[in-house]
């Protein structure tokens, strides 16, 4: 790849100098190596040092950098700029309280997430050595356990953007059912009960935008579609 | 200026793996804690290890510590503390299930037990053949490590302060710590965090080079913040180079990969480790593979139309193997060098990857510092543990999985020692020296009122660049003696750093301008202790330092056995004695001997 030069559209607001928010139009130049929206992004930042958003491990795995991008939520640091049509609009996660131009309030969605007790319960005492599970079992938890936390699921959905308040939304049923789906967790049954209400778990109405914007390809509706089951078969 | 002050039996500064394993140690005794973390705790750096945590739990080839510390201490070509790493190996088995019982999703065996794969270094029968002890959740034991210990502190209630970055660590006039300055992000205010104990767990500094698979956040904040209060900051010359960083950028490839027999390859299709590591071959010891790359590329043998860099093969494993084993891999390789190493070999490079130096501590996370005749006297209310400590255990090399080990155990062990000296009534809350915050302060205003002053980022790269060009995988003696005086220029130019962006709410450039005066700490460090270390070690080779047969692999135990400490006063180098004793009688002291894999 070349130099070229990449124009955007970004959401800019920082309370402490505007009175709301705008949109800037701004452009950069990219150097050949760069290839990723968050290499654009940090490039942008040099140019104006006000450029704000969270970064950090730059390979998807920490969940820092999520953004609406192009209409569309995702990691920058996995997005390649080249891909994007011009001018690339960057606004924050939709449905969050926004801080500073691309930085939201996440404490809504963490708040969610440790409603669920997103920790193993087993009040067993433990071995000496590690619980045993098959590989089978264990690999039920995969495509659970790998999320990041980004919020790019619950921030692309219309349910958790009315009820942020009462609706669990995608990231914190997808830990819910990691758990559940746990054979060392004996909590089963008190994690449906914290779900059983017609708003945590059934607002779900499986738009599945979760699904689609999701950068580490996991599938948050087809474990709530679990959950809801379980639910079901628990009360016939 | 009004300032707030907030006190707790104890703070930590810090949520990745040794933070959190800490506060889990004080939230479950009572104390009250404060967990400081400039990110939120998931966003941490431990979240990208990749291949696994070591322990001898021999669940699928016969094992046992004394082999674990037999690796380890030759790993660190003899630098590493040997109580200190007996004390790690030993506490292995018990931290790796620990982890496992608070939920941890390691992979499994047929049998049950949590599955583990060979890795660099890492033998059976002191040195003889490969041993699987990696225990490993898929390519992704990090994350899985990490958010496990986040959700067991969940449980614990821990009480975080997220997104507050510390700035200076406060010392009264007996040298104790008593406590640390920090900064709301949402807001830029300054607080007081008054404690009768702090504990750094910040990592690593890796971003100090230009190429490195270091998140940015990797800014040595703990060990410039030490090196600012005035303690000495040991053995910073050593520096892992991974073997497989991608090239051009510099994400990280896991050891795992050859772990589960991935091969590297020059330009010819040779598997060149066999002439260099005709024992352990591709799983030699970091800095021996790192070097014999570069030899490689130097030799003309490397691949791509610049000769720049060699493959990683794995194309022989079954794709099963690969989407099992190492799915991450194959999504990094996709995204970062446009191969799936299903059909093609990734294109890698030695790149920055671990900071075996730090704060100088013990085996029990107390840091320590010459005092009189006492090279390891304590400093009372202060401990680290994690990438940002040296207690020693990686010595001049780190093997791979051991990292993981090291916060799992010294983060326990330091939480545990906290607990202990505050209980036992050791530890007391000591007044605030007057001008608390002063240091903090005067650093926020400086940032506020410079004028005329010189770029974050012309500055940072130019360090970047210095540390990359004149202290990388191979050391040479004038690039050195060149590198000291470009550091100190560039150190000059970081104290008239200039923002623009003046706003109080989450400012990105002031914190990376004190982002910025942490890591000029470490890089000065660092090149001032590798100028002076005349010697080749484990990860510091030097060409005026050659293989000879009076000093094998150029190492010189009559004159440089001993730690290097480094104070910011100054430049001031002194040396302390490396500890060649284990701390029991259950194993003898591993004698030196020539390293050869």
């Amino acid at each position: 790849m070349s130099k070229r030069t990449v124009q955007f559209k970004m959401y800019r607001y920082d309370p402490d100098r505007d009175e709301k928010p705008y949109m800037q139009d701004i452009s950069v130049e990219l150097e050949p190596s760069d290839k990723k929206l968050l290499d654009a992004l940090v490039r942008l930042k040099v140019k104006d040092d006000s450029m704000s958003f969270r970064r950090s491990c730059r390979e998807g795995v920490c969940g820092s950098d999520a953004m609406n991008i192009n209409g569309k939520n995702g990691l920058a640091c996995l997005t390649d700029v080249d891909s994007l049509a011009q001018p690339i609009v960057l606004r924050p996660l939709p449905g969050l309280p926004v801080i500073r131009d691309l930085i939201v309030d996440m404490t809504q969605f963490f708040k969610q997430y440790h409603s669920i007790k997103p920790y193993l319960v087993n009040d067993n005492p433990p071995p000496e050595r590690e619980r045993l599970q098959s590989p089978e079992e264990r690999e039920e938890l995969n495509g659970l356990y790998e999320c990041i936390l980004c919020a790019c699921c619950s921030t692309s959905c219309p349910s958790f953007w009315w009820n942020p308040d009462k609706f669990v939304g995608p990231a914190g049923l997808l830990a819910a059912y990691r758990f559940i789906a746990d054979t060392r967790d004996e909590a089963t049954n008190e994690r449906l009960d914290n779900l059983e209400d017609p708003y945590r778990l059934f607002r779900c109405h499986t738009i599945m935008n979760c699904v689609d914007v999701c950068p580490k390809s996991l599938n948050p509706t087809r474990a709530i579609g679990k959950i809801k089951d379980m639910m079901v078969r628990r009360a016939i | 200026m009004k300032i707030a002050k907030l006190t707790y039996d104890a703070v930590i500064v810090g949520a990745g793996g040794a933070g959190l394993r800490a506060a889990l140690q004080l939230s479950e005794s009572g104390l009250k804690t404060a967990v400081l973390t400039k990110v939120f705790p998931t966003r941490s750096h431990t979240v990208a290890a990749q291949g696994g945590v070591a322990a001898s739990l021999g669940n699928s080839t016969e094992d046992n510590w004394h082999w674990h510390m037999y690796d380890t201490v030759k790993g660190s070509d003899w630098l590493g503390d040997q109580d200190a790493i007996e004390f790690m190996c030993k506490k292995a088995n018990e931290v790796v299930v620990e982890l496992e019982h608070y939920g941890m999703p390691f992979d499994r065996l047929d049998n049950g037990k949590i599955y583990q794969r060979p890795f660099g270094g890492h033998s059976q029968n002191y040195g003889q053949s490969p041993v699987s002890r990696s225990c490993a959740a898929a390519d992704r034991t990090g994350h899985a490590m990490l958010h496990a210990l986040y959700q067991r502190n969940v449980r614990a209630k821990t009480q975080f302060y997220v997104e507050w970055m510390a700035l200076d660590l406060i010392r009264d006039a007996d040298g104790d710590v008593v406590g640390v300055t920090a900064m709301e992000m949402e807001t830029g205010e300054v607080s007081i965090f008054h404690a009768k104990a702090v504990i750094f767990a910040t990592g690593g500094a890796g971003r100090i080079y230009y190429s490195s698979t270091n998140a940015f956040i990797n800014t040595g904040d703990g060990v410039g913040m030490a090196a600012r209060a005035g303690i000495p900051l040991e053995d910073m010359e050593f520096w892992q180079f991974h073997p497989t960083g991608v090239a051009g950028a510099g994400v990280l490839i896991t050891e795992g990969v050859r772990g589960e027999g991935g091969i590297l390859r020059n330009a010819a299709g040779e598997r060149f480790m066999e002439r260099y590591a005709p024992n352990l071959k591709d799983l030699a010891s970091r800095d021996v593979v790192s070097r014999s790359m570069v030899t490689e590329i130097n030799e003309g043998r490397g691949c791509g139309p610049d000769k720049d860099h060699v493959l990683l093969d794995i194309t022989h494993l079954s794709p099963e193997t690969i989407m099992k084993r190492l799915p991450g891999i194959r999504e990094i390789s996709i995204q970062f060098a446009g191969v799936d190493p299903i059909k093609a070999p990734i294109p890698v490079v030695p790149t920055c990857h671990y900071q075996m130096g730090g704060i100088p501590t013990n085996y029990k996370g107390q840091v320590v510092a010459p005092q009189g005749d006492n090279p390891n006297a304590p400093v009372t209310g202060f401990y680290a543990a994690g990438e940002c400590a040296c207690a020693s255990v990686h010595g001049a090399n780190r093997l791979g999985t051991n990292s993981l080990l090291d916060l799992l155990v010294f983060g326990k062990s330091a939480g545990e020692t906290v607990v202990e000296d505050i209980q036992s009534g050791n530890l007391r809350l000591k007044p605030l020296p007057e001008g608390a915050a002063d240091q903090a302060l005067a650093r926020m205003a400086r940032l506020e009122n410079q004028k005329d002053g010189t770029d974050v980022h012309e500055v940072r790269l130019a360090m970047q660049r210095t540390m990359q060009k004149h202290a990388g995988v191979f050391r040479f003696a004038d690039l050195l003696k060149e590198g000291v005086t470009r550091i100190l220029e560039v150190a000059e130019q970081a104290k008239t750093t200039e923002i623009k962006d003046k706003s109080k709410v989450w400012n990105t450039a002031r914190m990376e301008a004190l982002e910025l005066d942490n890591l000029i700490e470490v890089a000065k460090a660092t090149m001032i202790s590798a100028e002076a270390r005349k010697e080749s070690r484990g990860a510091h080779v030097r060409d005026d330092a050659p293989d000879t047969a009076e000093f094998p692999n150029g190492r010189r135990d009559d004159e440089w056995l001993k730690h290097t400490l480094w104070y910011s006063e100054d430049n001031r180098l002194d040396y302390k004695p490396v500890n060649l004793q284990p701390m029991s009688d259950d194993v003898e002291p591993i004698a030196l001997a020539k390293r050869t894999y």
